[in-house]
């Protein structure tokens, strides 16, 4: 089956952030792949992937936890592919499936672990773990979202910022770095090509990939306010209005921080912060409500009102 | 060596206006200067003097990043920065050139802080619960019990 068709209809693994704190993500995702006609079958009963916490104790305990979402998609639901927009569920699948593939000792722990829970272990290869811009980018393209366009975004100035976790490390993302069409490690731009035939403008942001002290938002939480408010501060130069996210743990740290800057440091960055697919569910013509913006910390309607956007 | 919140003050406090292709090579430098840092107070080795693709300051960032994954996190940080001083320095007379060297302090700023951040937790080391070790050998009876 083609990538194109193949995409069309996938297991949708949201992941605990976007029943929380990410919520207008797993809304905006959601409202897209109707509007796109695109297939999103949640995985049943599906558990935390491992996230930071389970990896620092024991990495093996965190291929195992990924490892049981992905058996379920392949063994009780008969999926071929697994779609997680969140970024850590997104590396942790990935990692847990590199794993899987070359490590004796995590084939080993999973068997064991899987027997003992009492389901079918998950074997390497049984499915394919994709991001949610690769469900949009290889699923539609930039040429089938340009004719679904009803609102174009044009006029918006957009920095399109990845985090650390969506290409890193290169080894357990294979398909990347794999030549024209596929997604770079060291200047990812699926966000862009996807915004940009939204009718965006995206500007030469040279911190896409930057690390944003995520981890250690409480241990250490002047250092990560300084570090977003680098990112912020540097959108801004770059001359974007928004921030297009597609990760929760980014867009929430982006927020936040935000608002801390100003508490803190008295630093105030007036710049947007949207995940991407609320703005391509706005170019698709979905209302703002629809795909969630009222939920974000910053509100964005105003500028997008301002823009004839919305 | 002076001490890494000086380095930053100087990254911030530059002068990129007068001249923007040597605030480049400056900026260059002191990118540099925070990499050695991390070489020297983290990993307590040597700073390299060789140099890698042409820069010195992607071989530091090689040898800083050995052995620890997550200091990769900062390796398009460090690419970013020499893309930025190869744009002001081949193309000096271009209109953006005093953009390209605040772009490229900014740049060097996040390099900046993410290695004063990183050296935080690196000093204070393995204890208590933050001590992976510890943390490792608690979860080995979950896993032989399984």
């Amino acid at each position: 089956m083609e990538t194109k068709d193949k995409y069309k209809k996938v297991a949708y693994y949201p992941g605990c952030a976007l029943e929380g704190t990410g919520h207008a993500y797993n809304r905006s995702t959601k409202a897209v792949g109707k509007a796109l006609g695109l297939d999103l079958v949640e995985v049943e009963n599906w558990n935390c992937c491992g996230a930071m916490e389970v990896k620092n104790v024991d990495p093996k305990l965190q291929t195992y936890l990924s490892s049981r979402v992905m058996s379920t998609a392949a063994n009780e639901m008969d999926m071929d592919v697994v779609m997680a927009p969140c970024n850590g569920c997104y590396h942790n699948l990935k990692k847990a499936e590199y794993d899987l593939k070359n490590d004796d000792e995590s084939v080993e722990v999973v068997a064991k672990l899987s027997k003992k829970a009492g389901h079918k272990t998950y074997e390497a290869g049984q499915v394919e773990t994709i991001h949610a811009l690769d469900w949009i980018k290889d699923s539609i393209g930039e040429e089938g979202l340009k004719e679904r366009v009803k609102n174009s975004l044009k006029g918006l100035k957009v920095a399109n910022y990845y985090g650390c976790m969506y290409t890193r490390p290169r080894h357990i993302f294979p398909e990347k770095d794999a030549g024209p069409g596929s997604e770079s490690t060291s200047k990812p731009h699926f966000m862009d090509d996807l915004l940009a035939a939204a009718g965006a403008e995206n500007v030469e942001f040279p911190l896409k990939t930057a690390c944003c002290g995520g981890a250690h938002t409480l241990s250490d939480s002047d250092t990560s306010t300084k570090l977003v408010l680098n990112i912020l501060k540097t959108a801004k130069l770059a001359g974007a209005e928004v921030i297009a996210t597609e990760c929760p743990t980014c867009h929430s740290g982006l927020e936040m921080h935000q608002i801390r800057a100003e508490k803190n440091f008295g630093e105030k960055v007036d710049i947007k912060i949207m995940y991407f697919t609320q703005l391509i569910g706005v170019a698709l013509g979905l209302s703002t409500r629809k795909v969630g913006v009222h939920e974000n910390i910053s509100d964005s309607r105003p500028l997008l009102r301002e823009k004839g956007i919305a | 060596m002076r001490s890494i919140t000086d380095l930053g003050r100087e990254i911030e406090r530059l002068d990129v206006e007068p001249d923007p292709q040597a605030a480049a090579s400056r900026l260059l430098y002191l990118a540099e200067e925070a990499l050695e840092h991390w070489v020297e107070e983290a990993r307590e080795e040597e700073p390299t003097m060789e140099s890698r693709e042409g820069f010195r300051l992607l071989a530091l960032h090689r040898q800083g990043a050995k052995g620890d994954p997550s200091f990769n996190a900062c390796r398009e940080t460090c690419r970013e920065i020499v893309y930025h001083y190869n744009l002001v320095t081949l193309e000096p007379e271009h209109a953006a050139t005093t953009h390209r060297v605040e772009m490229m302090r900014m740049v060097c700023t996040h390099l900046y802080l993410f290695i004063s951040g990183k050296l935080e937790v690196a000093g204070l080391g393995e204890f208590c619960c933050s001590s992976k070790p510890v943390r490792l050998a608690e979860s080995e009876p979950i896993r032989k019990e399984a």
